[in-house]
């Protein structure tokens, strides 16, 4: 059971700021879409390994061989805020 | 229908085609474009006209789903918090159809970071099924099949990581490809669920397909989960002989839940591959129903990873320079719609300590038992067949109030991107005026298998040959 809680956590986690009436219905959307998901325990699954990704691959690197890249104003030209060669935003420390 | 497009464009104008496009397309009431890149496409037509280029695409105009990267044409997913930004660089895909000399007409509209199954997750307006403007054109490649099945542009491609392409195909009475997983470059696509997505293709018939998939197909260096597996011919290989093939009929596919009308559409198809000399059996799929609630765990999960990055920071929608948490909350609070917002909670819900093993975990062993009953099935059976969507295009709002209900339209696509597979929708007739999808699903890196099956399906019934009614205009009723 899912409660109202639990949504703002999950909201803190995700970093989604979710209204108060967006926040019930949220309660109550998840608390049936979790009971739908119960569905999953019915299959046993003992010793089975998780398939994580569907292709065989495994470690795929390539040389470090520097190729081409952005420009730095490239790279900024979407930004909302800048400065000086770089993406602004409000202070962390 | 390419190299007639092609002669065509050669002996008369690439403009004026492109330009009687661009007409039809602001007349249209159908959503199916986000952004028209209608100077640069021009200009390149113009181009084009002055001295002709050569290329498997020279000259022709191709709508791309609004969630590939399109360097200088913005590129927002549907979504507001991606309003206004323009890539700086282009999809792989995208400068492969370049390279063929295509011209980049305009970006389709979408549910929104390709979260949806009917086009109204769309953040700015919902797409209308050409066939009904009052339905679904499916989703979450709406606009990318509307756009088609309008012929408001030749081709265009999607996104498919639950049946994002097929199912808006089979509403819209096209071919749908979803690659085998690896197949073509998902760098520069907006990741969704990165071990689900895949680009692919909606067209009118398999072999345009056939040519688009053999142009966006192949090894990447740019995308880790690009797979050097040599591209056949596809269009060369369109004519295999498919008289012996084991075409294994899901039993599933026949179930309750399945619209009348779709089975019937769906025995009549099966009845025409018999009739073409395939041999026919049954197949059960057990592990099938288990698909759609793992895949509801694992897609929401990875989708609150890739969709982090959405900050305000970098690029997109900002909406407070109060804090840094303030800026995360409150921009994605007012960017995303409620359904990303559904999903990354979702997501993160599954994915979060105490949680993890019970959800995620459990979700992809369950993905090994998916993919193992269809190895197994595909050994005993070339193709498996199921209806493409459990039912036709369905009005717009019918199921935007329950969530799970639209999760059920993805119940037989689903599973195949679980499994990495390819699978084609072949429009296969019409229920009640709607169009109705055959989904084909085939052994991995078999796209020439099943894209010969549909063009010799197809050829036989000439259903990819129909076309809606030119657009009526839709009397502005609310809804």
């Amino acid at each position: 059971m899912i409660t109202r809680e639990d949504v703002e956590h999950i909201s803190w986690l995700a970093s989604i700021k979710i209204e108060d009436d967006f926040k019930d219905e949220l309660v109550r959307q998840f608390n049936t879409i979790l009971e739908y998901f119960q569905q999953l325990d019915e299959v046993d699954t003992e010793g089975v390994e998780p398939t994580y990704r569907v292709l065989d691959l495994e470690n795929v690197f390539r040389e470090d061989i520097p190729s081409g890249s952005l420009s730095q104003e490239e790279a900024l030209r979407n930004a909302p805020r800048k400065e000086d060669g770089y993406f602004k935003s409000p202070r962390i420390v | 229908m390419l190299s007639v497009l092609r002669e065509e464009l050669r002996a008369g104008s690439a403009e004026e085609y492109l330009s009687r496009l661009f007409d039809k397309i602001k007349r249209s009431r159908l959503n199916a474009f986000t952004t028209l890149a209608e100077e640069s496409a021009l200009e390149r037509a113009r181009q084009f006209d002055r001295e002709p280029w050569d290329g498997l695409l020279a000259g022709v105009p191709v709508a791309i789903k609004d969630c590939i990267s399109t360097k200088g044409i913005e590129t927002n997913c549907s979504s507001r918090i991606l309003r206004g930004y323009t890539p700086p660089y282009d999809a792989h895909v995208v400068e492969r159809l370049k390279e063929e000399g295509a011209i980049i007409m305009g970006k389709t509209n979408m549910d929104e970071f390709a979260m949806g199954s009917s086009g109204e997750n769309s953040a700015f307006f919902p797409a209308r099924n050409p066939w009904d403007p009052s339905r679904v054109p499916g989703g979450s490649s709406s606009g990318s099949a509307v756009a088609v099945a309008a012929s408001l542009a030749p081709w265009a491609l999607g996104s498919d990581t639950g049946g994002s392409v097929r199912q808006p195909a089979s509403f819209c009475g096209l071919v749908g490809v979803k690659p085998t997983y690896g197949r073509v470059s998902r760098y520069g696509l907006v990741a969704f669920a990165s071990s689900l997505d895949q680009i692919g293709t909606l067209t009118h018939d398999a072999a345009e397909a056939a040519a688009l998939m053999g142009m966006i197909s192949g090894y990447d260096p740019a995308d880790s989960t690009s797979v050097p597996e040599p591209v056949p011919d596809y269009p060369a290989l369109l004519g295999r002989e498919i008289r012996g093939l084991r075409v294994g009929v899901v039993r599933e596919g026949f179930g309750e839940g399945v619209e009348p009308g779709v089975r019937e559409a769906l025995r009549r198809a099966l009845d025409v591959l018999a009739g073409l000399g395939a041999v026919m059996g049954e197949v059960s799929l057990s592990m099938t129903t288990y698909a759609l609630p793992a895949y509801y765990v694992i897609a929401p999960a990875e989708a609150s990873s890739n969709l982090a990055r959405y900050d305000g920071v970098r690029y997109g929608l900002r909406a407070s320079d109060r804090s840094v948490r303030d800026m995360y909350g409150r921009t994605r609070q007012a960017g995303f719609g409620p359904e990303v917002k559904r999903r990354i909670m979702l997501g993160t819900y599954a994915l979060s300590a105490g949680y993890y093993d019970a959800y995620y975990k459990k979700a992809q062993q369950i993905r090994t038992l998916i993919k193992n009953e269809f190895s197994s099935a595909l050994q005993s059976y070339d193709v498996l067949v199921t209806p493409t969507a459990p039912s036709v295009a369905f009005p717009l709002g019918e199921k935007a109030a329950d969530p799970v209900q639209m999760y059920y339209q993805d119940y037989f696509t689903i599973p195949v991107n679980m499994a990495g597979l390819p699978a084609v929708s072949v429009p296969c007739g019409f229920s009640g005026g709607l169009p109705v999808g055959m989904q084909l699903i085939g052994r991995w890196f078999d796209e020439a298998g099943l894209l010969a099956i549909a063009h010799a399906y197809l050829e036989t019934t000439g259903w990819h040959r129909f076309r809606p009614q030119p657009a009526v205009s839709v009397a502005g009723e609310a809804r």
